[in-house]
C-alpha cells in the first residue's frame, strides 16, 4: 500500500520558503541565472532531469520531502496489514498478503534509494522519521480491526494512493518517475486484489458482508483525505505543478477517484457512506458531500487513533535491530576485500559506475 | 506452514528493510510448499485451520517462538540446512515426492545461503552479536534431533532416505558454518528427551497452542464461510 499523499502540502518545510520562486537566491551569479533557464527549459520541455543535473535547491529540498515521506509511508504501511497477517482467513489469503507486506518492503527500499540521489541516506532520513521530523500518509494512522479492512485497504487506500501516483510516473524527476513505474504496477495488482477480497466476503455471509460494509465505511472518508487539503487550502500545490512534479491538484485526484469508485461501490453490492453522492448531470462528475477536514488536521498533528502505536513500533524495531546492524557493518568491516582488487576491478568495467 | 507463519510475524519488524523483505521471501516460500503438500493430503484449509494442536505433525524446532534476530537465524540455520539436503536427496531419490523437492530445492538452497550469511555476521561481528547467536544456537540445539527420526508416510514410499546419513552430513555442515562463524556447537543433548523428538506424534510445546488459537481464531469464527 504505497500513499505518496498530498497530506504533506500542509506541512510547513524548511525547502519551502524557498520555493516560491527559482529565481530567488540566483540573483548576481549569471552562471546560476543560465542553470536555471537550462533547468526551466528542460522541465518545460518534459526532459527528465538527472541526479547530476543541476537543479534548485528548493527544488531538491521539495523532492526529498516528498520522496521521504512516501518512503516512509510504505513502511510503516506495512504495519496495518501485517497486523492481520497471523489471522489471514485462509492460506491462499495469507500468501497474497505476505507478498503485499514485502512488496511494500521493496518499494520503500526503491525510495529510499531514488531519494539517495539527491544527496541524502536512508539512515538520514529514517532519523527524521523517527524524530518526528518527516511524516509519512495520514491513513495509516488509522487501525485495522477485522480482516475486512485488509480488502478494505487494498480496494480504496491502495486505489487512491494510485490516483495519485500514476501522474508521478511522468514526474520531472527521472529516479523518482523510474521508481514509481515499477511501483505502480504492483499497486495496481494489489489494488484488485482487494477489490476481490472485498467481492468475496460481499458475496459471502451475512456476517461476512456486514464486516465488508463496516470496513468500507470507516475507511471511505480517511481515503478521500489522502488527496490532502482543498486546492484554495493547499499552498505549495502550484509550485510543485510548475515542476512537473505534481501534474494535477488535489481536487482534480479526488474527484477523479470518487468517480471511479461509485460504479465499483455498485458493482461490489457495497454502499458508500456519504449520503451526498449524486451524479451531477451538469458537471458531468458525482457530487459528494464535505470532509471532516478537522479529524484531518487532528490526524496530522498526531492525534490520530494509531500515530502513537505506529511509530513506536518502527522505532522499537529500529532500536532492537540496532546490534543486528553493528554486526553486519563489524563484519564488513573484519573481510573487506582489499582495496587493490576493487581498482583492478573499477578499471576492468570503468562504464558501469557512470551509467548504473 | 508453522515455520511460515513464525517468519510472518517478523513483518515490519525486521532491524533492516532488506531482511523484512528477505523474510518474507522465505515465509511465502515455505507456505508455497506447504500448500502443496497440504493439497496432496486434502484440503490445504481444513487441514491448516481445523485441527487441534494434538493433530499437528510438525517437528517442534519450527513451532518456536521467533526470540530476537539470532534466536530466529539459529532455527533457520539448522531447520534449512536440514531442509536443503532432505529435498536433494529427495529429488534424487526418484520417489513420490521427487518432482516436489526438486521444484523447492532452489527456495530451500537460497534459505540456506541466508541463514549461514548471518550466522556468520552475527558469530563473526562484534561481542554482542556473538553472545546472542550463541546463546540462539544453545537454546534451539535440544529441537535438532527430531528431524533425524524416521517419519511414516515418508522414509517408507521409495524415498530411498538414508536419515543416518542425512544427520552426518547435516552435522558436519552446521559444525562447518557454527565453526567459520567463530562460534562452539553446542553439546547438550538433541533427542531423547522429553522435549525433543515427540511433534511428529502430536505432542507440541506450549508455545504451539497459541500460535495455534491466533492463527485459526478467524477461520474457525465464521464455519463454512469462503474467502
Amino acid at each position: 500500500m504505497a500513499a505518496v499523499t498530498a497530506d504533506q502540502k500542509t506541512q510547513s518545510s524548511s525547502g519551502t520558503a524557498k520555493a516560491a520562486g527559482t529565481v530567488a537566491g540566483t540573483a548576481g551569479d549569471p552562471a546560476d541565472a543560465a542553470r536555471l533557464a537550462a533547468f526551466d527549459a528542460a522541465v518545460a520541455a518534459d526532459d527528465r532531469i538527472e541526479p547530476r543535473d543541476w537543479m534548485p535547491e528548493a527544488y531538491r529540498a521539495t523532492l526529498v520531502r516528498q520522496m521521504a515521506q512516501h518512503a516512509h509511508s510504505e513502511i510503516i504501511g506495512m504495519q496495518p496489514e501485517a497486523n492481520w497477517i497471523t489471522r489471514a482467513p485462509s492460506l491462499r489469503r495469507k500468501a497474497i498478503l505476505m507478498a503485499k507486506v514485502q512488496d511494500e518492503a521493496g518499494h520503500g527500499l526503491y525510495l529510499y534509494s531514488a531519494a539517495e540521489t539527491l544527496g541524502t541516506s536512508r539512515e538520514e532520513l529514517l532519523d527524521k522519521l523517527h524524530a518526528g521530523r518527516q511524516r509519512y500518509s495520514s491513513i495509516f494512522n488509522y487501525p485495522t480491526l477485522t480482516w475486512a479492512d485488509v480488502g478494505a485497504i487494498g480496494w480504496l487506500v491502495d486505489g487512491a494512493a494510485i490516483t495519485n501516483q500514476v501522474p508521478l510516473c511522468r514526474c520531472s524527476y527521472g529516479p523518482y518517475a523510474r521508481a514509481m513505474v515499477r511501483i505502480c504496477k504492483e499497486e495496481s495488482f494489489h489494488q484488485r486484489q482487494g477489490y476481490e477480497l472485498l467481492l468475496a466476503l460481499s458475496r459471502g455471509t451475512e456476517a461476512q458482508h456486514a464486516m465488508a460494509q463496516d470496513a468500507v465505511d470507516r475507511w471511505w472518508w480517511p481515503s478521500l483525505m489522502m488527496f490532502g487539503p482543498p486546492d484554495d487550502a493547499s499552498s505549495h500545490s502550484e509550485q510543485s505543478m510548475a515542476w512537473k512534479i505534481k501534474r494535477h491538484s488535489n481536487d482534480e485526484l479526488r474527484q477523479r477517484f470518487v468517480d471511479i469508485c461509485v460504479p465499483q461501490a455498485e458493482a461490489l453490492g457495497l454502499t458508500l457512506p456519504d449520503p451526498d453522492i449524486r451524479w451531477s448531470e451538469e458537471r458531468g462528475q458525482h457530487d459528494f458531500g464535505a470532509i471532516d477536514w478537522t479529524e484531518f488536521q487532528e490526524v496530522l498533528k498526531g492525534n490520530g487513533p494509531c500515530n502513537e502505536q505506529r511509530i513506536t513500533q518502527r522505532r522499537k524495531a529500529h532500536e532492537e535491530g540496532a546490534w543486528v546492524r553493528d554486526a553486519a557493518a563489524a563484519y564488513a568491516a573484519k573481510h573487506t576485500t582489499p582495496p587493490v582488487q576493487q581498482t583492478r576491478h573499477a578499471q576492468q568495467a570503468p562504464h558501469v559506475e557512470e551509467t548504473a | 506452514m508453522v515455520l511460515s507463519h513464525r517468519l510472518g510475524e517478523w513483518a515490519g519488524h525486521a532491524p533492516v528493510l532488506e531482511e523484512d523483505v528477505a523474510l518474507a521471501n522465505i515465509a511465502l516460500d515455505l507456505l508455497g510448499q506447504a500448500r502443496v503438500l497440504l493439497s496432496l493430503v486434502g484440503d490445504e484449509d481444513e487441514l491448516a485451520y481445523l485441527r487441534e494442536e494434538r493433530a499437528f505433525r510438525n517437528l517442534q524446532l519450527v513451532e518456536q517462538p521467533n526470540g530476537d534476530f539470532a534466536h530466529t537465524i539459529a532455527r533457520q540455520l539448522y531447520f534449512s540446512v536440514y531442509q536443503h539436503l532432505l529435498y536433494e536427496r529427495l529429488a534424487a531419490g526418484g520417489g513420490e515426492f521427487s518432482d516436489l523437492a526438486a521444484k523447492a530445492v532452489k527456495e530451500v538452497a537460497y534459505h540456506r545461503d541466508h541463514a549461514e550469511q548471518w550466522v556468520l555476521r552475527l558469530g563473526d561481528g562484534t561481542d554482542e552479536s556473538h553472545r546472542r547467536m550463541q546463546a540462539g544456537l544453545e537454546a534451539l540445539w535440544r529441537f535438532t534431533g527430531e528431524m533425524f527420526q524416521p517419519v511414516e508416510g515418508l522414509d517408507d514410499t521409495g524415498s530411498g532416505l538414508d536419515r543416518q546419513e542425512l544427520e552426518r552430513t547435516w552435522l558436519a555442515a552446521v559444525t562447518g558454518t557454527v565453526e567459520r562463524a567463530t562460534l562452539t556447537l553446542p553439546t547438550g543433548p538433541r533427542s531423547g528427551a522429553w522435549a525433543a523428538g515427540a511433534g511428529r506424534q502430536g505432542l507440541h510445546t506450549e508455545p504451539f497452542g497459541r500460535m495455534l488459537a491466533e492463527m485459526q481464531h478467524l477461520h474457525r469464527s465464521h464455519p463454512g464461510a469462503s474467502w
